[in-house]
């Protein structure tokens, strides 16, 4: 049950709540259903604090507001037309409803290992920019999501905004999901990819991130090494998705058995094999 | 327990200011305060869209917002859509192309309908589908609301809900 709702219009205004104890709310659609039938608390509204809602470009890098929905951000140009692995996943993520209302920094606070964000920003080295009374600080996704549901969020800090470096030039962006079904669905296994390759056609750089197949989300460094150098023939996706299933710890739950989950997260890189005209 | 608060916000197009506990759920908010009980509990988590209405045109959860997040906003149900004398085109071709058996979800699909159309006039079956996707109708298949949203958007009749 929540009981007061404060609705800060700053950040200044933002903090001495928090110390209070109420919890700071973006979009709502994991908190309140975490807290339906608990103890009373109360909630202090992120969506009036203008500057967490902004998705602007500054010099190359993206910056999202933490409090920028998804819908927001699947319809913004930088995204749509530059980051197409992480428009991909946003389209996938819950239903229109849910990307009318959850947001970015809510995905990644929730820290699930199914989260459909985190994949393509783990691929885009995106980091996370942490503001608190005291200061701010930058971390890596991966140091600052350290297991299912668990971040190193401190007390009275919260996530403020996404920070995406500029992208690979011409680099290749990917993102598939696999779920029980296609609207409204928790996936199974899900990877994202960003790939650069020379004019030789042989890859450059290769990040490769994975989700629902780890306690967090985890970029395969063995599987991005196996590519780099080398054209994406199918037999070198092949000895790279070895390298993924080599390196997730999946576990069998409702959706889908630890051993299908292997499988799949493998099967996941094939996707980028080229047409049969190709070498 | 938190005190009530005043919340002044525009449903279905007329000004409105109610005396409440800001953390009640804006579906509890309509269905027991206001008698508007087109917006229904499904799932009470954000999974089936039986609770959709549309908050400054925008189909949002109903069982997922807090009564203080209505400030200033505008708020519309299936209630303001139309009625039965005067249906939106939306709720006529459901009516008319068989698109409702038990109506527990007809509310928020006819919302995200109505939504849909207002900014894409002509959408093909795939973007109509992709817009419902987030309500989910245990009886008729879809494919009967897919044909009557394609049937008012055919009837060239998507004005704004």
């Amino acid at each position: 049950m929540i009981g007061a709702v404060y609705r800060p219009a700053c950040l200044e205004e933002l903090w001495p709540l928090l110390d209070t104890g109420a919890a700071a709310m973006a979009g709502g659609t994991d908190l309140l259903v975490r807290r339906r039938g608990g103890e009373p608390c109360d909630v202090a509204l992120l969506s009036g604090i203008a500057s967490l809602g902004e998705i602007v470009g500054e010099n190359g890098w993206l910056r999202i507001g933490a409090a920028a929905t998804h819908a927001a951000m699947a319809r913004h140009p930088l995204i749509r037309d530059g980051l197409p692995g992480l428009a991909g996943a946003l389209g996938t993520l819950g239903s229109p409803l849910v990307r009318n209302m959850g947001t970015i920094g809510g995905n990644i606070v929730t820290a699930s290992p199914a989260a459909d964000t985190l994949p393509p920003l783990y691929a885009l080295d995106a980091r996370v920019e942490l503001v608190s009374a005291g200061g701010m600080r930058q971390l890596a996704l991966a140091d600052f999501l350290v297991g299912p549901g668990r971040t190193v969020l401190m007390p009275g800090e919260i996530v403020a905004a996404v920070l995406v470096p500029p992208p690979l030039a011409g680099a290749r962006h990917h993102f598939e999901k696999v779920g029980r079904r296609n609207a409204l669905a928790v996936a199974v296994a899900s990877l994202a990819a960003v790939i650069a390759t020379a004019a030789d056609g042989r890859v450059a750089e290769a990040r490769i991130a994975v989700g629902s197949v780890a306690p967090t989300v985890v970029r395969c460094t063995a599987a991005e090494a196996a590519l780099v150098g080398r054209r994406l023939t199918r037999q070198t996706l092949s000895e790279a998705a070895a390298c993924i299933r080599q390196a997730v710890s999946p576990i069998d739950d409702v959706r889908a058995t630890a051993a299908y989950r292997r499988q799949v997260a493998g099967n996941l890189l094939l996707r980028l094999c080229p047409g049969p005209d190709a070498v | 327990m938190s005190r009530p608060v005043e919340l002044h916000f525009t449903l279905n197009g007329a000004p409105v200011c109610i005396e409440t506990r800001p953390g009640r759920r804006v579906l509890d908010l309509l269905r027991e305060d206001f008698g508007l009980a087109a917006a229904k509990e499904g799932c009470g988590a954000g999974e089936c869209g039986a609770c959709t209405v549309l908050v400054d045109g925008e189909p949002k959860l109903s069982c997922l917002m807090l009564a203080a997040q209505l400030e200033g906003r505008t708020v519309a149900t299936a209630e303001g859509l139309g009625t039965a004398d005067a249906p939106h085109p939306v709720q006529a071709a459901f009516a008319a192309h068989g698109a409702v058996q038990c109506g527990y979800c007809t509310p928020g699909m006819t919302l995200v309908a109505a939504e849909l159309l207002s900014r894409n006039p002509d959408p093909d079956r795939e973007t109509v589908r992709q817009a419902v996707s987030g309500n989910l109708c245990r009886c008729t298949g879809y494919v009967k609301i897919v044909d009557a949203v394609l049937a008012a958007a055919k009837a060239g009749q998507g004005e704004k809900p």
